[in-house]
């Protein structure tokens, strides 16, 4: 694993399909998906809805295996992993910002936050400390006893990244993270995505339909009916 | 970690839903609190009964003339007192024999009079009914040879004749026999089968015999057994003496029986482990209804919390972690309903015993292993739910709306 992850990009995509359903109904959400993501990229993903976007982020995010084709993450082969072995993974090395900030309800940011590092099996005492640091890299100071219902979307989501990153991971997949944000929101959550980028080395993966966003990112891979349609640099970045 | 963890969040979710999780759970408080109750009852009447049986004495074998309780039984030949000396001699496993005949009378002293039992007998008498003295002495040696005009009565009789006052020294009069009290019984209260025990007069054997029954007849012979293990050994014993004074041959029946008082304890604790028996599997049915209530509200709740569960998998919990989470919300709930149970049980039976007179008899094991099952209630009913939250795609849990 550790020579091969030397030859390898962190993310290796190699002809992945993702059908749904049988017959009549079947549905080629992906076909035929090949991408390479470095460590320390920050990588945007456009196309139109229904394109396969949050389906390829689901696979990058070992939340789902593709019906056909090959993926390593880390130099590791997922396709080959059972169910506890990919939650590890995800446990580990990723991190998720879901569409629509998906935070447990009627529970406070602190204990939101803190939730990847209780699997983890982090001591109380440690965890309180990294959720202040990663509470304040995101602007949230002093709203550790907040719950979602106390606070704005911009804060949720802030709240949710936040989660996404205190356990360290490798990759940070973000789904339409400014989805539901007004634009000057919308440019915070995305001068934050680019601080961790640029000063923690996270790899960011980012759905977004907004080219303004898009343009925080160094690379924009387009996807057009589960194909990738197009992968180059951001103008403006390299 | 993981667990206290699992522990604080089901805490907090049953806090959430205080009235649900209290509806939820009112099938097991019933069940174990009925267990608990039922069991301390039937432990209090256990021990009252067994508490009267040792009033009646201990190991005892009552010897009769007769088989069973046919009408060969009036005529089978009476023992005589050489056959209770001849039982104390030979039969080494008995500590006391006591020969008795008795006959009702009234009792009369000045112009008092009140209808007893009479009952001739020795001083062995007093051994084998676990008798103590209240007032006064036993026989004595003189008395019982010679079949003096002496008694002992019983706290019923001094209660009716001398109203409480000290009858020792006084003379009451028995059927012609004009007789000096001796000595005063303590009282034993009612027997078993709710007879009055302490309603007796006592009078040596010889002095029964002559003066009052005129014969010399033994109608039952009374013997108090060592040790409860000699118990058969000594039956056969007093088998043996007795058939070979009776002048039985080998092939002939015993023409007298021997019972044993052991018996109706047996009887009666038999009766109350039936009836603890029966509430036992209607205090189960209550659990199995408890259980089907938790499964159904966790159920509920796993659907409810689909999204919550969605996050967790994705956020890299593992199956059995997931399991593990709502298993213990299960276990704690049905636990929570097994301590108010206890509580309740406890109070109920404290209430209950006092009322109708029974020792509060609390069964450790019992409450113990009542609270065990409610756990494994918990874990019985709620794994169907825990399994189908461990089991969820995480895509699809967190798209659930
Ligand atoms: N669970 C599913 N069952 C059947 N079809 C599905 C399922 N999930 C996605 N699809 C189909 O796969 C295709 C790609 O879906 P996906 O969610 O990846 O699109 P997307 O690019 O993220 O769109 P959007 O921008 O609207 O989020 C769509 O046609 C969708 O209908
Ligand atoms: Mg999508």
């Amino acid at each position: 694993m550790t020579t091969a992850s030397t030859t390898m990009p962190m993310i290796r995509l190699r002809g992945i399909c993702r059908v749904y359903g049988s017959g009549q109904a079947t549905t080629w959400a992906l076909r035929d998906v090949n991408l390479d993501i470095d460590a320390g990229e920050f990588v945007a993903v456009m196309g139109p809805s229904g394109s396969g976007k949050s389906t390829c982020m689901n696979i990058i995010g070992c939340l789902d295996t593709p019906s056909r084709g090959s993926y390593h993450f880390r130099g590791v082969d997922v396709c080959q992993l059972d169910r506890n072995a990919r939650a590890l993974l995800r446990r580990h090395y990723l991190g998720f910002v879901f569409q629509g900030y998906n935070l447990l309800s009627r529970t406070t940011a602190l204990e939101n936050v803190e939730l990847p590092l209780v699997y983890q099996g982090v001591s109380r005492g440690e965890r309180r400390r990294r959720v202040q640091a990663a509470l304040a890299a995101v602007g949230l100071e002093g709203r550790e006893h907040h719950t979602p219902a106390e606070l704005s979307g911009g804060q949720m989501q802030r709240v949710a990244i936040a989660r996404a990153i205190i356990s360290s991971p490798s990759v940070l997949l973000a789904d339409e993270p400014t989805g539901n944000l007004d634009t000057a929101r919308s440019r915070e959550i995305m001068e934050l995505l680019s601080r961790l980028n640029a000063q923690q080395g996270i790899t960011i993966v980012m759905v977004t339909h907004e080219a303004e966003m898009a343009a925080y990112a160094q690379r924009t891979v387009r996807f057009v009916d589960g194909r990738v349609a197009s992968d180059a640099l951001t103008r403006g970045a390299a | 970690m993981i667990l206290w963890n699992a522990l604080l969040l089901a805490l907090r979710e049953i806090r959430r839903n205080v009235l649900r999780s209290a509806l939820t759970v009112l099938g097991i408080v019933i069940g174990v609190a009925a267990v608990i109750v039922m069991v301390t009852l039937g432990r209090g009447a256990t021990a009252a009964v067994s508490e009267q049986i040792a009033s009646l004495g201990s190991n005892l074998l009552m010897v009769r003339p007769g088989q069973g309780f046919g009408p060969n039984r009036a005529s089978a030949r009476a023992f005589t007192l050489a056959d209770a000396t001849a039982l104390a001699a030979q039969a080494g496993d008995l500590q006391a024999v006591a020969p008795a005949a008795s006959t009702r009378s009234t009792a009369i002293f000045g112009n008092r009079n009140w209808d007893t039992m009479l009952t001739g007998s020795t001083n062995a008498y007093l051994l084998t009914g676990n008798w103590k003295l209240a007032d006064g002495r036993t026989f004595t040696d003189a008395e019982l040879r010679a079949g003096r005009a002496v008694c002992i009565l019983g706290a019923t009789v001094q209660r009716e004749l001398f109203a409480g006052q000290s009858p020792v020294g006084s003379r009451i009069r028995l059927k012609r026999l004009n007789c000096t009290v001796v000595g005063l019984l303590a009282a034993k209260g009612q027997s078993a089968m709710g007879t009055d025990q302490d309603d007796v007069v006592l009078l040596p054997i010889r002095t029964f015999q002559r003066r009052v029954a005129g014969n010399t007849d033994v109608a039952l012979l009374i013997t108090s057994v060592r040790s409860p293990d000699l118990t058969d050994q000594a039956m056969r014993d007093i088998t043996a003496v007795l058939r070979q004074r009776r002048h039985l041959g080998a092939g002939e029946e015993d023409d007298f029986n021997v019972f044993d008082t052991r018996q109706i304890s047996e009887t009666l604790t038999g009766t109350t482990r039936v009836l603890t028996l029966l509430l036992g599997a209607v205090a189960g049915v209550s659990l199995l209804v408890g259980g089907i209530g938790i499964m159904n509200i966790m159920l509920v709740s796993v659907t409810e919390r689909t999204r919550e569960i969605g996050i967790r998998l994705a956020i890299g919990a593992l199956e059995r972690e997931v399991l593990g989470q709502f298993l213990v919300e299960a276990v704690v709930l049905s636990s929570c309903g097994g301590l108010v149970g206890i509580a309740l049980a406890l109070l109920a039976g404290a209430a209950i015993t006092a009322a109708i007179d029974i020792p509060f008899v609390l069964d450790v094991p019992v409450v113990t292993l009542a609270f065990a099952f409610s756990a494994a209630v918990g874990v019985l009913f709620g794994y169907v739910p825990a399994r189908r939250a461990a089991r969820m795609d995480p895509i699809e849990a967190l798209r659930h709306e």
